[in-house]
């Protein structure tokens, strides 16, 4: 049994975010960590690995930096690493992106036991679109939102956070789940983990490795193959602070009216 | 020479740093009011091979370096020292005696245990009679058919009420002063063991210093740690190793006090300007982070020559003096730039301050330490 997560390495948000005068983000002057809803992910695969001794198999395209990204998470427990890297892929959309890591998975292979687990989306891009596409493109179930995963022979029962309410799901596998933060904590890497991350292995998919994938093709990667297009990126402009009135009474009623009116609001 | 550190020892820090932020940093504070030993941390380092970083793996240990060990102390001394010093005694000063001295079977019955984090280990060197001059033990050892009988009391033990496993010594044949001094493993279920009196202390208030009581306490003969009467060896070797710890740990805690300094004269508005504005501010913090700096080299360089299996000794008394006293200096000038808050509890500094005073006494004093460096300069 395999357990192959997808991860993105993204630009830390929490810090400020760096805007380029052409309106793309300036990665480089923000540190790079590994996208939260995917560490949850990466959680749940070790987890479901101590329970069923499942080799966990961690996917990311990027820049061959991100070998520091998937180095960390061997060090948390992670068997292997694949990452997917060429000229070839880049400025892909999310269309081209999952076309490309979804010929990466089948290129590792998926069994009948086999998962595939993403985060539910990217803090830099925010789209959600990835995880649900790999799967549509593998051919496989998917299950989104994912707050609660437990295997059952060969079904996974899954509970999935939605707005309104829960909804439990039973799937069989190979399936893909999207999982979101509610899912469980991280764990750190580990001093042992550290020590091995560096021998454990790390192979890298370049688009001599992919090409003969019936999904890869020149026009469905890269820019070429992306249907959308970044037109501009932006940091929206500061809201200045909020007015805040206390009472339900008529004259603080009557001073919102007029502050309203004021600012020809009403 | 190269001063950079290898991606592996790049993840080190970043897992302390994650790791003494989330769950170390938040109670240090209430650890240090209520004077608690804080198990559930220790817990938490052992899950992730904390307790045994630099021991092989066939002992349980997570085969790292000494490098990777004094970063582990110097992360956490940066928001506790307390923690620091729990984990540094327990590697540096029972840890790794009984992995530089004991037999195979000494080796395999105690190491994984400790190194799994499942046992906490201490030392017993001093007396009330004997603390820098540890050569007058006044502990006896006898032996008896198959064990060793002691009888004698310990003073200032660090981890003494929360450990299982002790590397004691005791004087076997007191017509050979120091050379008559054997070193013991004493397991907390010995018959005859028993600790005393918990010490009320300055600061590391969260840390469990105690007394141990030996009255015919029954040690088997095979828990004799090397040869007899080469304790006073040993004890001096392991006060080697361990002064790269409290070295370790006093670099954490100046650290931490810049770190804290940098952020709150960002901060603080007076006479219309932020204190870090003020030339006297970037002065001090300039001053205080190359003391720091500097420390750091020494500190990490002893650890390097120990890892190396160099001669350190020296070494280790550089690092140790001088990151404790830099330790000290940097705490109090932190308090100094926070004014009236630094000396309330409300904020850090203080308990920095107080944290890095012990650095400078415990494990070899700083004048011990000079003794050390004056000794291996040939200055007589």
């Amino acid at each position: 049994m395999k357990i192959i997560v997808c991860v993105k390495q993204v630009p830390d948000t929490s810090g400020k975010v760096a805007v380029n005068p052409d309106g793309t983000l300036n990665r480089a002057s923000m540190a790079a960590i590994i996208n939260p809803d995917d560490k949850n992910a990466v959680e749940a695969a070790l987890t479901l690995k101590e329970e069923t001794g499942a080799e966990v198999v961690i996917v990311s395209m990027g820049p061959p930096p991100a070998e520091g990204m998937l180095r960390e998470i061997l060090a948390m427990g992670a068997d292997r690493a694949v990452l997917v890297s060429g000229r070839e892929f880049g400025g892909s959309d999310t269309f081209a992106t999952s076309q490309i890591i979804a010929a990466a998975i089948n290129t590792i292979g998926v069994d009948k036991e086999d998962i595939i687990l993403c985060g539910r989306q990217a803090i830099d891009g925010d789209t959600a679109q990835v995880g649900p596409q790999i799967a549509e493109k593998l051919g496989l179930p998917q299950v989104s939102y994912v707050a609660e995963i437990k295997k059952e022979g060969d079904s996974l029962i899954c509970k999935r956070m939605l707005e309104d309410g829960y909804m439990t799901i039973k799937v069989k596998t190979p399936c893909l789940l999207t999982c979101i933060k509610e899912l469980n904590t991280p764990r750190y890497m580990s001093v042992p983990g550290i020590v091995d991350c560096y021998s454990k292995p790390l192979e890298i998919f370049d688009f001599n490795k992919l090409k003969d994938d019936p999904l890869i093709e020149l026009d469905t990667i890269g820019l070429k193959g992306s249907p959308t297009n970044i037109f501009k990126s932006f940091t929206p402009p500061q809201k200045g602070a909020g007015m805040m009135l206390e009472g339900a009474d008529k004259e603080t009623c009557q001073k919102l009216a007029g502050i309203l009116a004021g600012k020809h609001i009403i | 020479m190269d001063f950079t550190l290898s991606n592996e020892h790049k993840l080190f820090r970043k897992m302390y740093r994650e790791f003494a932020e989330n769950e170390v940093k938040p109670l240090a504070e209430e650890i240090d009011e209520t004077e608690r030993f804080p198990e559930e941390t220790v817990k938490k380092m052992a899950k992730l091979g904390m307790m045994g970083i630099y021991f092989p793996k066939q002992y349980g240990g997570a085969g790292a370096d000494a490098l990777a060990y004094v970063m582990a102390v110097e992360e956490l001394g940066k928001v506790c020292g307390t923690t620091a010093v729990i984990l540094s005694a327990h590697t540096s000063l029972c840890c790794a005696p009984i992995f530089e001295n004991g037999t195979e079977e000494q080796k395999m019955k105690y190491l994984p245990d400790l190194c799994s984090g499942k046992k906490l280990g201490a030392f017993g060197l001093t007396e009330p009679n004997a603390g820098t001059d540890a050569s007058g033990q006044q502990t006896t050892a006898v032996l008896e058919g198959d064990n060793y009988i002691l009888n004698g009391s310990k003073i200032f033990i660090t981890n003494a009420g929360y450990a299982d496993v002790f590397v004691i010594f005791a004087m076997t044949d007191k017509k050979l002063g120091n050379k008559g001094i054997s070193a013991f493993i004493v397991e907390r279920g010995f018959k005859g063991f028993s600790v005393g009196k918990h010490e009320k202390k300055m600061g590391i208030r969260g840390s469990s210093t105690a007394e141990l009581v030996m009255e015919d306490c029954v040690v088997p003969k095979e828990n004799l740690l090397g040869e007899l009467n080469g304790g006073f060896k040993i004890a001096m070797k392991t006060l080697d190793g361990g002064r790269i710890g409290i070295a370790a740990q006093a670099l954490g805690i100046g650290e931490g006090a810049v770190e804290e300094a940098i952020k709150y004269t960002k901060e603080r508005v007076q006479f219309g300007k932020r204190l870090s504005q003020f030339q006297n501010t970037q002065f001090q913090l300039a001053d205080m982070h190359t003391r720091m700096q500097a420390a750091q080299f020494l500190v990490y360089n002893a650890a390097m020559k120990k890892q190396n299996h160099e001669p350190y000794s020296m070494d280790a008394a550089m690092a140790k003096l001088f990151a404790a006293e830099a330790a000290s200096d940097v705490t109090r000038r932190a308090v100094q730039l926070f004014g009236g808050y630094g000396y309330t509890r409300e904020y850090p500094v203080e308990r920095m301050m107080r944290d890095a005073k012990i650095t400078e006494i415990y494990e070899g004093t700083s004048e011990v330490q000079r003794m050390v460096i004056a000794s291996a300069l040939g200055v007589k």
